[in-house]
């Protein structure tokens, strides 16, 4: 579905990717995941034609990005990292200019704002502008005018950022089922619990390199299944165990405090990159 | 081509209605103020080649306004980009650079036009009919066309929404005086004459003025707008293909 092969992306003197070999199948929910500055949004940049790579190849559905951008194009959905609606147009305005520049006829643009904003449950709000919305709406707004064009790969760059803890969980789900109708999704986040609760294969990216790409539960059970944590010079400290019993011997045979918990996502991040991710 | 050049100049065309109540007036004070200050009060008792100073003047202010208005699609390209970030909306969708510049230049056509009517309407208040021929109408729109080019492939260019007003400073407030809008160029020496004729709207209000007056047609002045402005346009598409860092 999407192949990236020897992606580079030179900004002046900042090697922002180095050498990003990636393959995404058809279907998967693929995250991309470090810490900002890494090189996410500058991934999703190139591959949706944004920005230009300094070198290497994309292909996406079968078509190469660089010689046929605009059939690339029809076949990606985007919502960027900030909110670009138009805010002083409606919802269904906003809705209809997408489908215009997608190329789509009145009768399927119509029944396709109807079916989506019925789908992020923002149907009763329509008619409203944008600039009176929530936050969490115009997000739900982002993703509906994106499935527009009912594209085959859609790609989330920080779809949650800025919103409040329930709000994301909606998103979430919103998510989950969009994948689950079959459509391909790349998402970059920096709130690991995201791409531990979505994804199913997710790759660490750290300054501009790729350092694993793996599915959540092996990157985890790498580590083990327990962590105890404990504070060593104002540093938290985990120490991974296979199972709670060993866990629990290691507690009584020692006299600091610890805590007990599942190995996260975040831990295998720190691990591998020796950083957490912010 | 045509589907995404028309969902171009379509989104700008609604943002337009929904501050129709805002832009007409705001189209209306500085003509008015002009037509008062400078038509009225002061150029009363002058008459220009056979004509009252307000005929000569009107035609010199619909090329000046419909020069500002068509460039001033470059700052709705600006705030779209740099504050609403709407431009990558677009660029994401299979819309070529062509038709991207077609339907913004388009818009800043349009704008022109309607600011024109607008002016029309002022001077019918201040008892002055012009002719509204082809001719006049076809200078609007060269005029426009040649501004509202320069003005999508310099919004491209500027870093900034700063920068943009520097830009409005330096290249349109100059023109808008200097090209034959408030005075005859005769009135300048030889060499000020030649200078300010390397300038578009020089041409626009020779046009425009002559095709509202009934005057002989400077042809050759619509030649020099629809070459300019042809420049400019293939200047702003590769500007806009430019524009992706």
């Amino acid at each position: 579905m999407i192949t990236v092969k020897n992606l580079n992306k030179i900004y002046k003197s900042i090697h922002a990717l180095k050498d990003v070999n990636l393959d995404v199948k058809s279907g998967e929910l693929f995250a991309y995941l470090g810490p900002n500055g890494a090189g996410k949004s500058t991934t999703i940049r190139i591959l949706t034609g944004l920005t230009q790579p300094t070198s290497g190849t994309v292909t996406l559905n079968g078509f190469d990005l660089k010689n046929s951008s605009i059939k690339s194009r029809q076949q990606c959905g985007l919502v960027p990292q900030s909110i670009n609606l138009d805010q002083e147009l409606s919802v269904y305005e906003n809705m209809t200019i997408h489908g215009l520049l997608f190329r789509m006829n009145k009768k399927e643009r119509d029944d396709k704002i109807e079916e989506l904003l019925n789908y992020v449950d923002l149907s009763a709000r329509s008619y409203s502008l944008v600039k009176e919305l929530s936050g969490g709406m115009k997000r739900r707004l982002m993703i509906a005018r994106a499935l527009m064009h009912s594209p085959s790969v859609l790609f989330l760059d920080e779809p949650t950022v800025g919103l409040d803890a329930g709000m994301r969980r909606k998103i979430w789900a919103l998510i989950k089922k969009i994948q689950q109708q079959g459509t391909t999704i790349f998402l970059t986040t920096h709130y690991i619990e995201e791409a531990e609760f979505l994804a199913d294969r997710v790759a660490f990216l750290d300054t501009g390199t790729i350092l694993v790409v793996n599915t959540p539960s092996n990157l985890m059970s790498s580590l083990g299944t327990w962590a105890l944590d404990r504070l060593i010079d104002d540093k938290m400290e985990p120490i991974y165990f296979n199972d709670r019993e060993e866990a629990n011997l290691y507690i009584a045979a020692h006299k600091d405090s610890f805590t007990l918990r599942r190995v996260n996502l975040e831990d295998a991040f720190l691990s591998i990159t020796g950083k957490k991710v912010k | 081509m045509i589907h995404s050049l028309l969902a171009v100049y379509y989104r700008e065309m609604l943002i337009m209605r929904r501050r129709l109540t805002r832009l007409v007036p705001s189209w209306s004070v500085s003509p008015l103020l002009y037509l008062i200050a400078f038509g009225y009060a002061m150029g009363k008792h002058v008459a220009i080649d056979g004509h009252s100073y307000m005929e000569f003047l009107i035609p010199g202010l619909i090329a000046m306004n419909s020069m500002t208005q068509a460039f001033a699609i470059a700052s709705e390209i600006n705030i779209a980009r740099f504050y609403w970030h709407i431009f990558e909306e677009i660029q994401a969708a299979p819309v070529s650079d062509f038709s991207y510049v077609a339907g913004e230049v388009l818009a800043g056509i349009t704008r022109a036009l309607l600011s024109t009517c607008v002016i029309l309407i002022l001077g019918l208040m201040f008892g002055v009919v012009l002719s509204c021929s082809f001719m006049f109408w076809f200078g609007v729109f060269l005029n426009s066309f040649v501004f509202a080019s320069l003005a999508v492939g310099l919004a491209m260019l500027v870093k900034s929404h700063g920068d943009q007003v520097l830009l409005t400073s330096f290249v349109i407030t100059p023109m808008a005086f200097l090209g034959g809008t408030f005075f005859p160029l005769e009135n300048f020496p030889v060499w000020g004459q030649n200078l300010v004729h390397i300038l578009p709207i020089t041409h626009a209000a020779k046009a425009i003025r002559a095709a509202s007056l009934n005057n002989i047609l400077p042809l050759s002045s619509y030649i020099v707008l629809a070459v300019t402005g042809s420049i400019f346009f293939i200047i702003a598409v590769v500007c806009v293909k430019r524009a992706k860092d």
